[in-house]
């Protein structure tokens, strides 16, 4: 725990230093060079129990966070590839697909990683429950995953030999691979989408509140990142929707993001601290990158500053999004006085 | 076809879980109004349960040393100390020199202690401003004097004050989170309407914790699995009453059949108001709060969360139909999005 005694520290350290607190009841603390600096006390505005958090944070690693960008980067990239492949540019399907199977793979990885019994992650697979979503967002990645892997790996039949099997093989492919990118296309949003619920359905306030938002903050941070990822990849010739892709996926994330600050005290983690400063950050990135990508037509430099721009503004959005969430829940200010709220709320428009 | 109060709202857990013709529910009543803090239920659970050992270290916020309910405390006992009379009784300490218990210093340094308890997050640091306040407000909360009472204070500054002592667990909610959002089937409901965790299926995914409003569910670093109150789900089986029950030697754990123990509460707040504690209130008993009411519920003295409790928690799978709407739109915007870029440009 963070508070262990070192072991460079003398036994008792840690008691002596709390005796010289308590011997002092005005509070005065002496020695360890405070200057005798007075706690000052603000009112008392709600209960705790020694302050204490009531709520266990988030077990989570940051490997969640990183899936939250990865599966999101995943799920974009696949409805561009299909876009890619419905509209004739095939170099930009090639980056989707390749990107979307990069993306599921990582978050696979992540997901697994994080758990306490790596070895068991099959488990997931012993159950589908609609009010878990995790074991929703399981079976999505089931079926998103091996679709995603069929259609980049089609992207190969054009190394294959003209003759046999393996030119029977190298025929077959592009076909097969449009059905597979068409269909992980139909599962993207969804993918995208259900880690909104995915962090909304816990009892962590910043998160559970942000139950309207979050969905549409990750919606539009996969567009953004996706786009970003072509632009930064994809011939020049054919990056064209993914600027209006990128703005897209800018104004949903503007829009869905604007109401994290409106929700009461539990917006406090999305505008303050370090979580505060990652989801700016990951504002800011988007406006500049979303601003470059519509100015870069025929600058590639431009186009590639844009499109690190947007993917970066996804991971700092994940990040934020997810730290908030482990404030709320490790301060009791945030579970006892909204609760406290709605409690007099309650008690007010009750009948009599 | 799935109860209409599947999610929210009073509802018999047993039959809805699918058991045909269930024993009663069962669940414990704690009084906390005869809790003497002996923590014989910690120690007993411990026992029965193999629960491993979860820190030998002195908290320096109260002579509560355990700290919170972790995968490795299954009971907790909360110690409160504060500066008023128990009811209209006699106040204890009069002609007697007393002074304040706690400097807000003092409540903010054993805010910040933690102990490793074997788990993750565990006994987490609290917020030394929010312990600060409590102490320099009407309410202190803290440490036990470190020196004799009067003393610092003068015979002036001197106040009455009293103890309160809770044994915390696992409320085997109605409508449970952790069991809900769970991915792995692995925590079920028992024929008892309990809610327990079988540790040969969990993966420790960590859903589960983040889910309770009441933070009791925790993870074993050492195992990576989660761990809680099972309510002694072996000895139910064989008819035998919980092992913290069964050691609790004032009867504040009490044991039994829900609706009985509902019964036998009302009673207990009722002779509590009459004979002069009107601060004696149930938490957790009502069908019809945020959780379908709770399989175990308490007598309190105070304000919940002055025990660590939530006020008003409500199960997060309350607003699941709606967060899935929300989801199906935000995929709907982003195909739409994706739609017009591609074919935007086209003449």
């Amino acid at each position: 725990m963070t508070d262990a005694t070192p072991p460079h520290e003398p036994v008792g350290a840690r008691f002596r230093e709390f005796q010289d607190g308590v011997d002092q009841p005005d509070g005065k603390r002496r020695g360890r060079g405070d200057g005798g600096e007075q706690l000052t006390v603000p009112p008392a505005d709600f209960a705790s129990y020694y302050g204490r958090p009531i709520l266990k944070a988030p077990v989570w690693k940051y490997d969640i966070a990183g899936y939250l960008f990865a599966g999101g980067l995943a799920a974009g990239s696949a409805l561009i590839g299909a876009g890619a492949q419905l509209t004739g540019r095939p170099g930009l399907r090639k980056v989707g697909r390749w990107t979307a199977l990069g993306g599921v793979a990582a978050s696979t990885y992540l997901l697994v990683h994080d758990l306490g019994r790596p070895a068991r992650f099959h488990h997931m697979l012993r159950v589908a429950k609609v009010t878990s979503p995790m074991s929703v967002g399981t079976w999505i990645l089931a079926a998103f995953g091996p679709l995603a892997g069929v259609a980049a790996v089609a992207e190969l039949a054009p190394l294959l030999p003209q003759h046999g099997v393996l030119g029977l093989a190298r025929r077959i492919a592009p076909p097969v691979g449009n059905i597979a990118g068409l269909a992980a296309a139909a599962t993207a949003p969804a993918l995208a989408t259900y880690t909104g619920v995915l962090l909304a359905d816990t009892a962590v306030p910043s998160w559970h509140d942000a139950y309207p938002s979050l969905p549409f903050v990750f919606a539009g941070s996969a567009l953004a990142a996706a786009s970003g990822v072509g632009l930064i990849a994809a011939p020049a010739t054919e990056t064209a929707p993914l600027r209006r892709l990128a703005l897209a996926g800018a104004a949903v994330e503007f829009v869905g993001g604007h109401q994290l600050e409106r929700q009461g005290l539990t917006s406090e983690p999305y505008t303050h601290g370090r979580s505060g400063r990652l989801v700016k950050a990951g504002r800011a990135l988007l406006a500049v990158g979303t601003a470059a990508a519509l100015v870069s037509r025929r600058s590639r430099v431009l186009s590639t500053i844009s499109g690190v721009a947007l993917v970066a503004s996804s991971v700092a959005t994940r990040f934020g999004v997810f730290e908030a969430g482990r404030v709320s829940a490790l301060d009791p200010k945030y579970t006892v006085v909204p609760q406290r709220e709605r409690l007099a709320e309650n008690r007010s428009t009750a009948p009599l | 076809m799935p109860h209409a109060n599947a999610l929210y709202g009073p509802l018999d857990p047993a039959p809805d879980a699918g058991y045909e013709n269930p024993p009663p529910r069962m669940g414990f009543f704690t009084d906390t109004s005869v809790c003497i803090g002996c923590k014989a239920c910690e120690v007993a659970c411990k026992e029965w349960n193999g629960v491993p050992e979860s820190g030998l270290d002195l908290l320096g916020m109260s002579y509560d040393n355990t700290g919170a309910l972790t995968a490795n405390s299954w009971r907790h006992v909360a110690f409160v100390e504060q500066p008023r009379s128990v009811g209209w009784a006699t106040p204890a300490f009069q002609e007697q020199p007393d002074g304040p218990s706690v400097s807000p210093l003092t409540a903010a340094v054993g805010a910040r202690t933690g102990t490793d308890t074997g788990t993750d997050p565990g006994l987490t640091p609290g917020s030394p401003g929010a312990a600060a306040r409590m102490s320099g407000g009407p309410e202190f909360l803290g440490m036990p004097g470190g020196q004799p009472p009067g003393r610092g204070s003068g015979a002036e500054g001197r106040t009455d004050f009293r103890w309160l002592m809770m044994s915390d667990v696992c409320k085997h909610c109605t409508h449970a989170a952790c069991l809900d959002v769970c991915p792995t089937g692995s925590l079920f409901r028992t024929e008892f309407g309990t809610v327990v965790v079988q540790e040969d299926i969990c993966n420790g995914c960590g859903y589960c914790i983040s889910a309770c409003p009441y933070g009791v569910i925790d993870q074993r670093k050492d195992d990576g699995r989660a761990w809680k109150c099972t309510l002694c789900y072996d000895r139910l089986g064989a008819g035998m009453t919980p092992a913290c029950a069964q050691a609790c030697p004032t009867e504040s754990i009490q044991y039994g059949e829900l609706d009985e123990l509902r019964e036998r509460a009302a009673a207990r707040v009722a002779k509590l108001h009459e004979h002069g504690v009107p601060e004696a209130r149930l938490y957790g008993h009502d069908p019809n709060d945020g959780v379908g009411g709770d399989g175990a519920f308490f007598l309190l003295l105070d304000e919940p969360e002055v025990y660590g409790l939530p006020p008003d928690p409500i199960v997060t799978t309350r607003d699941l139909p709606a967060m899935w709407k929300r989801a199906g739109l935000a995929a709907l915007t982003m195909a739409v999005a994706t739609a017009v870029a591609f074919l935007g440009g086209r003449p």
